[in-house]
């Protein structure tokens, strides 16, 4: 059977819905929830190149570069505001950080 | 064939690391699993023909944000097992929402075709690979076309580290460290002081 589109389209799908899946099942881990963010990203970034590829077209895959390049620097911003957080609370659940009480 | 089967083989493997990096108990276990979900949608990416992106994605992830997930996850010192408590309170709408998502995603790719003919940019087509590779490809096209994005993209490179840096330094009361300053500027003065002492009185 040849490998489509559809077959990378259905695997973005998939890596997708377990990301969103995992925000909400870790709703108390930040850490996680990061990580599903990442995975969120990678799924957008299969599409991207996926699209590109069976296109033709390279302006799929500069996207994709620019989206890493915004996937690291929300991952060391979201894990700098982490570690201070926990160096001024101990903690890191979720649940806790109601300090705007919003 | 070999094609079919890496394929399936990748696309197994991701999934799977994926599900495993939301329902791992330990987050040590967690990170490697992404870094294990990040090496093989590398792979398929080599599949789609883009090598370069691939092994960007093996850099950039695997090489710096995945390793940043594991320093900050083994330097906090958390009870995990607390943080998962709620892990089966919220299974039905996690699960009912996923489900929801992934309905609307199969139901509009099953409604969605290519169509009409895509009009593709020539300038922009990939080119064949006897003529030019993909990493000189994307160079050609992000050094001309998007050059002013690839410099924004910098940019926020720029901004995200410094964020960082800004928002995790600190000065630590209490920690004794040279200032070359404070020693420059002590004077004779500052050392001691000349006391007269009478005889017969002392300091009193």
């Amino acid at each position: 059977m040849e490998i489509g589109l559809a077959h990378y389209l259905t695997v973005a799908a998939m890596l997708f819905t377990i990301g969103i899946f995992g925000i909400f099942l870790n709703r108390k881990n930040v850490i996680i929830i990061l990580m599903s963010v990442e995975l969120i990203l990678l799924a957008v970034n299969i599409n991207f190149v996926a699209f590109s590829s069976y296109l033709h077209d390279m302006v799929g895959q500069v996207f994709t570069m620019f989206i890493l390049t915004v996937a690291a620097g929300e991952a060391a911003i979201g894990l700098a505001i982490l570690v201070i957080y926990y160096r001024n609370r101990g903690t890191i659940a979720v649940e806790d950080i109601n300090l705007m009480e919003g | 064939m070999i094609y079919t089967l890496c394929f399936y083989l990748f696309a197994t493997i991701t999934v799977f690391s994926a599900i495993m990096v939301i329902a791992s108990r330990n987050p040590v276990h967690s990170v490697l699993y992404l870094i294990l979900a990040f090496f093989n949608s590398a792979g398929l990416f080599v599949l789609l023909g883009a090598e370069f992106v691939a092994m960007i994605l093996v850099i950039v992830y695997v090489g710096a944000v995945a390793v940043l997930f594991m320093f900050v996850v083994m330097m906090l010192d958390i009870d995990y097992s607390e943080l998962r408590k709620g892990f089966q309170k919220y299974l039905p709408i996690g699960g009912l929402i996923g489900l929801v998502l992934l309905a609307e995603l199969v139901l509009v790719g099953m409604g969605w075709g290519l169509g009409s003919p895509v009009t593709t940019d020539p300038a922009t087509a990939t080119p064949a690979l006897t003529e030019m590779t993909n990493t000189e490809a994307l160079g050609s096209l992000i050094y001309t076309k998007y050059i002013f994005l690839f410099q924004m993209a910098g940019l926020i490179l720029l901004v995200a580290m410094i964020g960082a840096i800004v928002l995790t330094h600190r000065k630590r009361p209490g920690v004794k460290k040279q200032s070359v300053n404070k020693q420059v500027m002590r004077r004779r003065g500052d050392a001691y002081e000349i006391v007269k002492v009478k005889p017969g009185q002392g300091l009193g």
